[in-house]
């Protein structure tokens, strides 16, 4: 079951990659294999040293609640409030942002710093999605 | 370096009335642009034939030769900033480029919008909804439920509040200041609302920590101004107002997801870059501007632009808000004496630009006393501009 009932993000070039990760629900970080450094969203070219030659790495899944909101107010009818929506720094490197939901988790327990882990949930016979769910 | 400081001018100024998505004008935009570019030629004691340029905001859908059909303009030059609320300022920047340039004599930067009648910004996301699946970087964000400014701007302030101890009494500041200002004037959509901090606290929450009166309105009406020369501008009918620095805000995003969620870096956001390129062209600092002209889609971005134009320090911009000091007449610092985006009306930012032109002229609704340099911004938060203004 989805977490909200939206549609999902249709693939697209640079982006296919990551959606093939999260179906054998690994999550894959796009890295630049020649200076190392990690980048999300995927991109063609490596802003640090331009280099064109990436990778796919599976990553922990591990990261802190970077920040977060509660959505009170739905902006179309049927969307469930209250939502959140966090944004996660990943525990790979400073500043590797990445936006999903903390799953099974009431608005009150989330807090900026929270350490969260991802999860998968498959949407559709051949769609996944990430989340997060509070970690120990 | 030779550059557009202090070559060009403002010299007309036009509004219309303004109504919102509850109490619609029954005015298209096409009409609304019509009646601001109008009223800013007839303000500069010219005619349309004299204008011979236009520029647009990109989110805009009136086409200048439309416009220019309409109104008997003579184009020359023509164009659209880019990034929405991002490229108000830059509108009028891109105008004095062009004048300098020479490859136009008045060119009228503009906004017309109609939230009632076309797409109302807040809620464009529901289109996407109808494509079976989210294209593009939109597909970052949007299954996760994060589609709309406000929200976007709500992970913002939550980030803020946690690493400096700001809080929502500190954005309400910025709210309540704002309305005051509005109370003062007759055109402004709130005039006969005042607004207290209780009010603002007891406001529906839209996406926690930001309340409905963090958040612009959601507008209809118009706002134009006309750009010429320096030269130009001595024998016209107004005083002229001149451009002291123009930029648009050079900027880099390690972690850019799409326009919704980037301002993951605060320390150096939209505004800081801005903020370097406008006070190095105009050659003054921070304690130089005497009224803020803040974008203000959100109480948040105001307080983080606060910060990075060098008011106060990064993290004390919650601090900065408190003691009256953003408030006219008596603040240090008048903030949006018009009333702004979030009590004025939401004319993207454009409207700011007229009541920094009419602070200079001694003509403004909440005037702020002599009043010399202005500084006036567009969006924080999305790639952005800027213009100083002097008398």
């Amino acid at each position: 079951m989805p977490y909200l009932p939206m549609p999902l993000p249709l693939p697209y070039e640079e982006s296919k990659g990551f959606w093939a990760g999260c179906k054998r629900h690994e999550l894959l970080i796009e890295r630049c294999m020649d200076c190392h450094v990690y980048r999300h969203p995927p991109i063609p070219v490596c802003p640090e040293c331009q280099s064109w030659n990436k990778e796919w790495v599976k990553v922990s899944g591990n990261g802190k609640v970077e920040g977060f909101t509660i959505v009170t107010r739905a902006l179309f009818p049927g969307l469930p409030v209250p939502y959140n929506v966090v944004r996660v720094e990943l525990e790979e490197q400073k500043g590797l942002l990445i936006i999903g939901n903390v799953i099974d988790c009431s608005p009150e327990e989330i807090s900026v710093g929270m350490p969260v882990k991802v999860t998968f949930e498959d949407i559709t016979p051949d769609r996944t999605l990430y989340y997060f769910k509070k970690a120990e | 370096m030779d550059s557009i400081k202090d070559k060009t001018a403002i010299v007309g100024v036009g509004w219309t009335r303004y109504g919102s998505i509850k109490k619609p004008l029954p005015e298209s935009q096409y009409t609304l642009a019509c009646q601001a570019i109008m009223a800013a030629i007839e303000d500069a004691g010219l005619a349309p034939k004299d204008v011979d340029g236009v520029m647009r905001f990109n989110f805009d859908s009136n086409d200048p030769v439309r416009l220019a059909h309409s109104l008997g303009i003579n184009l020359k030059f023509f164009g659209k900033s880019m990034y929405g609320g991002g490229g108000g300022c830059a509108c009028v920047a891109q105008a004095a480029a062009a004048v300098y340039a020479g490859m136009a004599d008045y060119v009228v930067a503009f906004r017309a919008i109609s939230e009632s009648q076309e797409v109302a910004l807040g809620h464009f996301a529901s289109q996407f909804a109808q494509l079976g699946g989210i294209p593009g970087s939109m597909g970052w964000i949007m299954p996760f439920g994060l589609m709309s400014p406000a929200q976007g701007a709500a992970i913002t302030a939550s980030t803020h509040f946690s690493r400096y101890g700001t809080t929502s009494q500190h954005m309400g500041n910025i709210a309540v200041a704002q309305r005051k200002h509005a109370n003062q004037n007759p055109n402004a959509f709130f005039y006969d609302h005042p607004m207290t901090m209780e009010d603002y606290m007891n406001s529906p929450m839209i996406a926690e920590p930001l309340r409905l009166f963090d958040c612009c309105q959601e507008s209809d009406g118009a706002c134009a101004v006309i750009v010429t020369s320096e030269e130009r501008a001595r024998d016209l009918k107004q005083p002229p107002v001149y451009i002291m620095a123009a930029a648009q805000g050079g900027l880099w995003y390690p972690n850019s997801m799409n326009l919704l969620d980037k301002i993951a870096d605060l320390e150096k956001d939209e505004s800081w870059h801005l903020a370097q390129a406008l006070y190095e062209m105009a050659g003054i600092g921070p304690r130089d501007v005497e009224v803020a002209e803040i974008y203000d889609h959100f109480t948040i971005h105001v307080l983080c632009t606060l910060e990075s134009f060098g008011f106060c320090k990064k993290g004390e911009g919650g601090p900065f808000t408190e003691g009256g000091r953003l408030e006219w007449p008596d603040g240090e610092l008048p903030l949006n004496p018009s009333g702004g985006n979030l009590s004025e009306a939401y004319i993207h930012g454009m409207n700011h630009v007229v009541d920094g032109v009419r602070q200079l002229r001694g003509t403004a609704p909440a005037q702020v006393k002599d009043a010399d340099i202005v500084l006036c911004t567009s969006g924080n938060a999305v790639p952005t501009s800027g213009v100083i203004l002097r008398r």
